[in-house]
């Protein structure tokens, strides 16, 4: 539908020209899908990839007398979640409904948390790539059930417009979430789309980090509705915000954000109104699109959940949880490139492709932080990504830790050692079986050696005498044949040592 | 084998344990009496004969074979349609469930069947539990076997009917505002709501999530007892599901049969539950009850309860407030019928709106629009807000009474049984008629009803309410049960023996030849 495309490809106000005339307010706010075992509030699988409709029972199918009853392991990642974003946890909390018709949500209301969020009032600091720190305000951060998954058959696109009907699949629905949501952002100026990007980024990784969701945007673990909002300069009137929802990966909540400011600039110059109303991102065309008008008066009859009885976490209980929680992501990012003498590029490098957990342990097991961040970031990622997997689950950092040593105390050499890799990916053993059962250990047997390179050098007297007449480049041609003779399997700077040697000792 | 369905549950569990008399036996015997009956009264939606008898065989088998089993095991007992059984329709009265079979029991359900009582069947009740008449159920009026042209109260009408006119002796029931107890007063039997979070509501399905409680339904209160003992205690499948241990209702009931049971019983009567708007004949049998407790050595105090003038009101928009939420799911996604548009597009939208309009009747949907009403934003505090304090203050006027009495009595309902379409066009007139028992629901407590007598002026049963604190059931089983004795003993009968005996239904209008 050329036309529609046509029409859903807003005129756009160039950003920076946008920013001059506008200040951009923004707002998050952030679902986190809990990896619980069992769903929040009956005893079914909380489980991906599941048959349709297979991990269901009267409570989250919501069948007529169907009750539910509350996961405390729920309560528990939500309070350190809470926690880990700087919350207070509140002292008296308690579920509510909120009441509205979709075939996907099989109460027809979703049990959610309305005046009484069991956290609230934190903060997040994140470091831009300018080193520029935002501080960002978390309003609450409630706890909710998810919604059942709808596939719209037959039409063109897949979407439900011109579907010739829908299935469902209530496996997710009950599915227990955390709403992350946000004060109003302003200042974020020219940093609007990276704050967006960074801020998702920040809570992933605390999420990760805490082990309460596999916190996997492409799988729907994290997902993102951006609100934006466009203030003209001069002005302290709030504009008409829109909310941009489920945009599911980092670099489309930077490319949403930014789309938005230079869309609702374009309208707003041209002297037309921004309405209120929710959009949705396309990842495909990278454009929003109108979705349904949200207005304040839109009524979901929230009342306190009556089948559940209000939760007053102990005081106790919420201290014991604070234990438990690791280092901040960001601080422990910090201890580690300092401890670890990276560059801003090579640390970047490492937390870019998930590895910090690898590159930590590897060096925990005794291998220094270079070799190990140049083998997983190098060799291993490489491998990993012709494979289509990820690097980690390749070889795990004891092994490569074993493997540097063999590199450090000259048993290996770079080439021989990702052979040996080789072998230990195929299953083949430990680096040190791997080496013994190839054969594949540098020479370090100096009559072997000596006795190539006196072959090599009588065989070359010209070289020979230079070498003798002091210019040692010239032995490069002797060590060449040397490595040549033994196959590689020799250690480089001590048959060059043995060549200058030998070529004053040899009659 | 007509004298089985005149025994009480005890009476026919005795004759079962001492195996002069087997479940089959007892179970047929029932069967038989709801197939006379029963195409007259209507207390059934559905009967199970079938599995019944089934049922009621394999446990003859095990009690031969020595195994020791529930005492009630081998009595049958009906079940309201409110609660989900995974062998028989549940429809709750409404046409969105005709013919739904869930794939599960309620708890309750579980329970009984555990400890070997016999389903017959399900019971008619209002739509939902909308009611209290059974006249707005999808399918047809129950008739009171008292008066066939008058109500069997309701909710639970089916219940209450199948109990007083033999067709079981023993049946549940849910109790939202009155809907065991009102049935119960107007039938002549017993009916208990147990205190909320005594009994659990897994499978139950939701009219008000904390109004409702399930509870017995029999001819005597030492039945309503036993049955207490094998639904009540700790459900994890329901959140609101208390985790106390419970004494033996039946034990407490015993206790009420001894000498001097109710001597120092300190009893309140409620000012503002008498007086104007109720029947002559009710009060004057309630009078009489108090002049018997004086008799038999129980202090008699007034107690006034100032806020229950408020509790209908805010019943009627905290019931339909939840109600309107609960009955949501009622979209024809998932199970219930699937009504098209007659016209316009299949969307779900569409879809969900014509099975609505069509499967629900008009008082559901009367009360659909004032719970929808009563949440909106805007009206919220003055309403839902307003109701939910309003609660508090009758849950602080049973605080004060009980720091003062034991139990609170009054009449079960304002009148005896009404005919049929006497309150149907005047909604108001028909929620009145709760204004007696909805504080319990609206507190918690819980709350009985006895038969103490019919009124002069209709020759219609009327009902002593007994209410006790949050969690003191047991008193409620003591209590009721001393002042059925008492009674009894008066009256030299049961009450249900009085009962017009009811002629088996006609097979056909006219037999070949005679007009
Ligand atoms: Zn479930």
């Amino acid at each position: 539908m050329p036309s529609a495309e046509m029409k859903n490809r807003a005129e756009l106000m160039d950003f920076d020209k946008a920013l001059e005339l506008f200040e951009p307010v923004l707002g998050f706010e952030v679902h986190v899908e809990l990896n619980t075992k069992t769903k929040m509030f009956c005893g079914c699988a909380n489980e991906f990839g599941s048959g349709a409709n297979t991990n269901t029972c009267p409570t989250c199918l919501g069948l007529p007398g169907g009750l539910p009853q509350v996961n405390k392991k729920a309560i528990e990642s939500s309070i350190r979640l809470g926690l880990a974003l700087g919350c207070e946890i509140a002292e008296h909390s308690r579920f509510a409904r909120k009441n509205y018709f979709y075939p996907d949500t099989a109460k027809n209301f979703q049990t959610s948390q309305y005046d009484d969020p069991i956290c609230h009032d934190g903060s997040v600091t994140i470091e831009l790539e300018s080193g520029r720190l935002v501080t960002v305000e978390i309003e609450r951060a409630h706890m909710e059930d998810d919604a059942g998954k709808l596939t719209h058959m037959g039409g063109a696109t897949g979407r439900i417009q011109g579907a010739d009907y829908s299935l469902v699949d209530y496996n997710r629905g009950g599915v227990p979430l955390v709403e992350i949501v946000t004060q109003m952002i302003e200042g974020a100026e020219h940093d609007a789309p990276e704050i967006g990007r960074t801020y998702v980024a920040a809570i992933r990784e605390i999420a990760k980090a805490l082990g309460v969701s596999n916190a996997r945007m492409e799988e729907g673990n994290v997902r993102c509705d951006a609100n934006v909002s466009l203030r003209p300069r001069g002005s302290n009137v709030l504009g008409t915000r829109t909310e941009t929802k489920n945009v599911n990966s980092l670099r489309s909540v930077e490319r949403a954000v930014r789309y938005e400011i230079q869309r609702q600039a374009a309208v707003l110059a041209g002297g037309g109104t921004i309405t209120q109303e929710t959009r949705h991102w396309h990842e495909d065309t990278g454009i929003t699109s109108a979705g349904r008008p949200k207005s304040d008066a839109d009524d979901y009859r929230y009342f306190p959940e009556p089948d559940l009885l209000p939760m007053a976490p102990s005081r106790d209980w919420v201290e014991e949880l604070r234990l438990t929680l690791p280092e901040p992501p960001a601080a422990r990012r910090k201890r580690l490139q300092a401890a670890w003498g990276f560059a801003n590029l090579e640390f970047q490098d490492v937390v870019n492709s998930d590895l910090l957990d690898a590159v930590e342990a590897t060096v925990a097991a005794g291998a220094s932080a270079q070799a190990a961040r140049k083998w997983w970031t190098g060799e291993i990622a490489r491998l990993a990504n012709a494979a289509g997997v990820a690097a980690d689950s390749l070889v795990t950092p004891i092994q490569l830790a074993a493997l540097i040593e063999l590199v450090s105390d000259g048993t290996l050499t770079d080439r021989l050692a990702r052979q040996v890799l080789e072998g230990v990916i195929a299953g083949e053993g430990t680096p040190a079986e791997v080496v013994a059962s190839r054969g594949l250990a540098v020479v370090s047997d100096d009559g072997a050696l000596i006795a190539a390179i006196d072959a090599a050098l009588l065989g070359q007297p010209d070289v020979l005498a230079k070498i003798r007449g002091g210019k040692q480049q010239a032995a490069g041609a002797v060590i060449g044949a040397v490595m040549k003779a033994m196959r590689g399997q020799a250690d480089a700077a001590r048959v060059r040592e043995l060549v200058l040697e030998r070529a004053q000792a040899i009659e | 084998m007509t004298y089985l369905t005149k025994l009480s549950a005890a009476a026919l569990s005795e004759l079962l344990v001492s195996k002069q008399v087997s479940a089959v036996e007892a179970t047929r015997a029932h069967l038989d009496h709801i197939a006379a009956v029963d195409t007259d009264l209507h207390a059934f939606l559905h009967v199970a004969a079938d599995a019944a008898l089934n049922t009621a065989a394999a446990i003859d088998a095990r009690r031969v074979a020595g195994e020791s089993l529930h005492p009630l095991a081998g009595v049958p007992i009906a079940i309201k349609d409110v609660l989900a059984t995974q062998d028989m329709p549940t429809t709750a009265g409404s046409k969105i469930l005709e013919g739904w079979v869930p794939p599960y029991d309620a708890t309750v359900v579980a329970r009984l069947r555990a400890a070997g009582l016999i389903p017959l069947g399900k019971t008619n009740m209002d739509e939902f539990a909308m009611g209290s008449s059974t006249e707005h159920s999808a399918y047809g009026v129950t008739r009171n076997p008292w008066d066939r042209d008058r109500i069997p109260g309701g909710s639970g009408g089916g219940s209450a009917a199948a109990v007083a006119s033999f067709q079981a002796p023993l049946a549940l029931g849910s109790d939202t505002g009155g809907s065991i107890r009102q049935p119960a007063a107007v039938t002549g039997s017993v009916g208990v709501k147990p205190t909320y979070g005594g009994v659990s509501r897994y499978g139950a399905i939701a009219l008000a999530s904390s109004l409702d409680q399930v509870g017995p339904v029999s001819r005597t209160v030492y039945d309503a007892a036993l049955l207490h003992d094998v639904i009540g205690g700790h459900d994890p499948l329901d959140s609101t599901s208390l985790t106390d241990s419970w004494p033996s209702m039946a034990a407490a009931a015993q206790a009420g049969l001894k000498d001097g049971a109710l001597k120092g019983v300190r009893v309140g009567v409620i000012k503002e539950l008498s007086g104007d708007g109720f029947q002559a004949g009710v009060t004057q049998r309630f009078t009489e009850t108090l002049a018997l407790l004086v008799a038999a050595g129980a202090e008699i105090t007034e107690v006034s309860a100032p806020n229950f003038e408020y509790a209908v009101a805010a019943y009627y928009l905290i019931l339909p407030a939840e109600a309107s939420s609960n009955l949501a799911r009622f979209d024809s996604v998932r199970f219930g019928i699937r009504v098209n548009p007659a016209s316009g597009s299949l969307t779900s939208e569409h879809v969900m709106s014509a099975t609505r309009e069509a499967g629900f009747g008009a008082e559901v949907k009367r009360r659909i629009i004032l719970g929808t009403y009563a949440l909106s934003a805007g009206y919220y505090d003055a309403y839902y807000g307003s109701a939910q304090k309003v609660r508090t203050l009758i849950q602080r006027d049973f605080a004060a009474a009980f720091s003062q009495v034991d139990v609170l009595v009054s009449p079960s309902a304002p009148t005896t049984a009404f005919k049929f379409g006497e309150k149907l066009a005047d909604p108001m007139a028909m929620y009145i008629n709760d204004v007696t028992t909805i504080p319990a629901n609206l507190a918690g407590v819980p709350g009985m009803s006895i038969p103490i007598g019919l009124a002069p002026e209709d020759g219609l049963p009327v009902g002593l309410q007994i209410m006790a604190p949050a969690k003191a059931d047991a008193r409620l089983y003591t209590v009721g049960a001393a002042i059925e004795q008492l009674l009894e003993a008066r009256w030299g009968h049961t009450m249900l023996s009085q009962a017009p005996a009811l002629t088996p239904t006609e097979m056909f209008a006219s037999e070949e030849g005679a007009v």
